[in-house]
């Protein structure tokens, strides 16, 4: 085949997950493998074997540095798949683990990851059941990478998915947004910024419970809002499920050392990832009560009904302000940017 | 946030704009100008446009450095990067706009050495801790940031700093509004003055606008209400028959400037005869130079640029939508050829230019 | 065209008397206070930041008496359509 690649070559907002990430994955990855699950493109995979149904998901963990405020690389690595199958409608139950070492980590170093590992996975209540390891020579990898297979069992009250999503359904967001991108930005050290913030990784099952079993039937949807932020997996749902989505600026829980680091650099919060959280599209008449369930789980007290699913304007996601003005939130182009000006 | 919070309180919000609804002669089109791309920002970012009445037009001026800046200095810049032992740092805004043979972020992704600074003197501690490396700083901004630039300059020769340079697109607002206002299509009724440039030359600059040109200029802050009383006070000028400097951001703006911040640049730079601008052509005297006392400090003089001009397509009507004769969607290619992964024209490559505000805050975003 | 925002002053350098650590929000950061070199600088004030540097020192009392007078906004013309009001009301 001679003709010309649908990308040039692959850039760092590739892996942004914003509109670049979405050009690469539907452009470049799904085509030659097409099937049908894999086209709904959705957080996890959902199999029948021999009747039983189970969700299946993978994510990669490249994040530099390995250690910061609150987490790392070895936590991070079982709350992401973990979440991504809480999302999906799936109550996990086991992970596979593969680990790209690069010559020259220090033993030390990797304990505490592995250790890291074990402790996140038992506190989540999943076992790791097996994996991989290679190792690349010194230079060709930040010290790790870790990459997780998740299975989850599914949760058959549940039937989530863009296409249950209706206008009039309420936004629910688990927590305030911003920490864990925020807080790798300050520990890279580049923009000698300090602050005590820390990344809110942690598995998100709990709440997802605590809101299935008082409102089943009216969770319409669900996502992590990780890479691209809550601006990215909202615009996405707008696209999906062809509504609107009418966003109340001022509910939209944020930190104050998130504000002011996102003030300082020119970012907009809604653009910067979470490993913690999640977003829950909700029917109107249960969206109160799934709301006081996430309160009632501890880490839950921060949750808050942020918006609503409308009718126009079609695959678009509007914030409020405060005093009557509206603006569009795009999805995230490339990787967020400091700003000067 | 203090000084941010107060000045988004929704109810004084409300007060302001009630004013301005009883100011305003609804049978006139007021088309007002912020010079400042912040401003642009601003006003998008928190939906001023909402509040404002229908025959209220923002006009969006010229005050974005990087959309300002033509593709034959970016080019110029990059080509620093491509050389051996050199790192090339910028700000982020710059890090997406496109050069002839691609972004400094492609730059990245194909091995040079490209990194992203908050400060100036960032750049000048990334070069001593490489002293084997040359560290060339990429330096954009209006009269706010080349202060900066030129502490960082002094700095590097107080230190002896030998790898080290500044590759200097600094540029001065005042001839680019002359530009606009001598040029026979425009027609601006008054202006918001850019605050945070006013903070460095105080106020009195821009009393030739009024003066002259017989147009008020109110230097207002960025938050919503500083915003919404600077187009207050342009009302009220336009009323009363007045055309005046004012200054809405006194809690910032000195009316003499920052004494300082002026000598520094006085030190370090001189001004070029002419300097292009992206969408407005050439204008005499709008743009800042290393002096050759610092010459060693200069990327025009270390490195051999190619110094390449290049033109936009004839079909980006950049020029147009900065003199306010049209409006960012009037432009043919606006949203379909030109957006904000993908731009075209000078106003959509920064966050700050008009385009690219009007397209992320305002259009339904197309899909690629 | 730039990017400022008020921080402020938390902490001064002995060793290095052209930078001061700022607090925005519970973020902070050594910026350098060169170009207010005309000015007294004190722990507690408020200075805009731009590009690691400090731009312009905060007037408090500016920022109160701009609030104050923009909450009395439009009260006389208020007052005045109130008193017309009456003196038409049947």
């Amino acid at each position: 085949m001679n003709t010309k690649p649908k990308i040039a070559q692959i850039e760092m907002a590739h892996g942004a997950g914003g509109k670049a990430s979405r050009r690469l994955i539907e452009g470049v990855i799904v085509p030659p493998l097409a099937n049908r699950t894999l086209q709904t493109l959705s957080d996890a995979a959902t199999l029948t074997i021999e009747g039983a149904r189970i969700a299946t998901t993978a994510d990669g963990f490249v994040v530099k540095p390995l250690q910061f405020n609150g987490g790392s690389i070895g936590s991070l690595a079982v709350h992401g798949t973990v979440n991504d199958l809480a999302v999906s409608g799936a109550r996990p139950v086991a992970l596979l683990a593969t680990l790209i070492l690069e010559a020259g980590l220090s033993g030390e170093v990797l304990e505490a990851e592995m250790e890291a590992m074990g402790a996140a996975a038992r506190a989540c209540g999943v076992e790791i059941v097996g994996g991989d390891t290679k190792v690349v020579e010194h230079g060709m990898a930040d010290g790790m990478y870790v990459s997780t297979f998740g299975i989850g069992a599914i949760d058959e009250r549940l039937t989530l998915g863009p296409q249950s999503v209706r206008p009039g359904d309420r936004v629910l967001l688990s927590g305030p947004i911003g920490d864990h991108g925020i807080t790798i930005l300050l520990a890279r050290g580049e923009l000698e910024l300090e602050s005590d913030i820390a990344s809110d990784t942690r598995a998100v099952t709990p709440f997802v419970q605590a809101m299935t079993s008082v409102a089943a039937s009216g969770i319409r949807w669900m996502r992590d809002p990780t890479r691209g932020g809550v601006a990215t997996s909202l615009n996405e749902l707008a696209r999906d499920a062809q509504t609107g989505i009418v966003l109340d600026e001022e509910s939209i829980p944020v930190r104050d050392a998130v504000r002011g680091a996102c003030e300082i650099l020119g970012l907009d919060p809604l653009h910067i990832a979470n490993e913690g959280q999640f977003l829950a599209i909700l029917a109107p008449e249960i969206a109160e009560a799934a709301l006081q369930a996430v309160r009632a789980v501890p880490g839950g007290e921060g949750a808050a009904l942020i918006g609503e699913i409308t009718t126009e304007p079609v695959a678009t996601v509007i914030t409020r302000t405060r005093y009557g003005g509206t603006r569009v939130v795009d999805m995230l182009v490339g990787d967020p940017l400091p700003r000067i000006c | 946030m203090k000084y941010v919070d107060e000045f988004r309180d929704p109810e004084l919000i409300e007060r302001v704009a009630r004013e301005i609804r009883r100011t305003v002669d609804p049978d006139y089109d007021y088309r007002i100008m912020e010079v400042c791309g912040g401003h642009t920002h601003s006003i998008y970012r928190h939906g001023l446009r909402d509040i404002l009445p229908q025959n209220i037009r923002l006009v969006h001026g010229p005050g974005c450095p990087v959309c300002v800046l033509p593709m034959g200095r970016v080019d110029d810049g990059l080509s620093v990067a491509g050389q051996p032992d050199t790192i090339l740092t910028a700000f982020g805004d710059m890090m997406r706009v496109p050069g002839t043979k691609g972004t400094p972020l492609e730059y990245k992704a194909r091995g040079c050495d490209v990194r992203m600074v908050y400060s100036p003197l960032d750049a000048l501690r990334i070069a001593q801790n490489n002293p084997e490396k040359h560290v060339c700083f990429f330096a954009i901004g209006f009269e706010t940031t080349a202060p900066s630039t030129a502490l960082t300059i002094l700095r590097a020769k107080a230190e002896g700093v030998k790898n080290f340079s500044v590759f200097c697109n600094h540029v001065t607002i005042l001839p680019a509004i002359r530009a606009i206002l001598d040029s026979p299509d425009m027609r601006i009724d008054g202006f918001i003055g850019p605050g945070h440039v006013s903070t460095i030359t105080g106020c009195r600059p821009y009393e030739f606008i009024a003066n002259h040109y017989r147009k008020p200029v109110v230097i207002s802050g960025f938050e919503p209400l500083d915003l919404l009383e600077g187009i207050l006070m342009v009302l009220r000028q336009l009323r009363a028959g007045q055309a005046r400097v004012e200054n809405q951001y006194r809690r910032i703006v000195p009316w003499n400037g920052n004494g300082a911040a002026m000598r520094a640049l006085a030190d370090v730079f001189e001004l070029r005869p002419y300097f292009e601008w992206r969408g407005l052509g050439f204008i005499s005297q709008s743009a800042l130079k290393i002096k050759p006392a610092f010459a060693q400090y200069d990327s025009e003089v270390r490195f051999e640029l190619p110094g390449v001009r290049v033109t936009d397509p004839k079909a980006a009507q950049c020029g147009e939508v900065l003199k306010g004769v049209l409006t960012p969607p009037q432009c043919k290619l606006f949203g379909n050829a030109c957006t904000p992964e993908h731009p075209i024209g000078a106003l959509m490559v920064s966050s700050e230019g008009a385009c690219a505000a009007y397209y992320k805050y305002v259009a339904k975003p197309v899909e690629a | 065209m730039c990017l400022a925002i008020p921080g402020q002053i938390v902490e001064f350098s002995p060793e290095q008397p052209l930078l001061a650590k700022v607090d925005v929000a519970g973020v902070k950061r050594a910026i350098n206070i060169g170009l207010l070199a005309d000015e007294p600088l004190e722990l507690g004030d408020w200075v805009l930041i731009h590009v690691g540097f400090a731009m312009s020192k905060i007037g408090e009392s500016e920022a109160r008496d701009q609030l104050t007078m923009l909450a009395a906004l439009g009260e006389d013309a208020q007052a005045m359509e109130e008193v017309r009001g009456y003196t038409f009301a049947p």
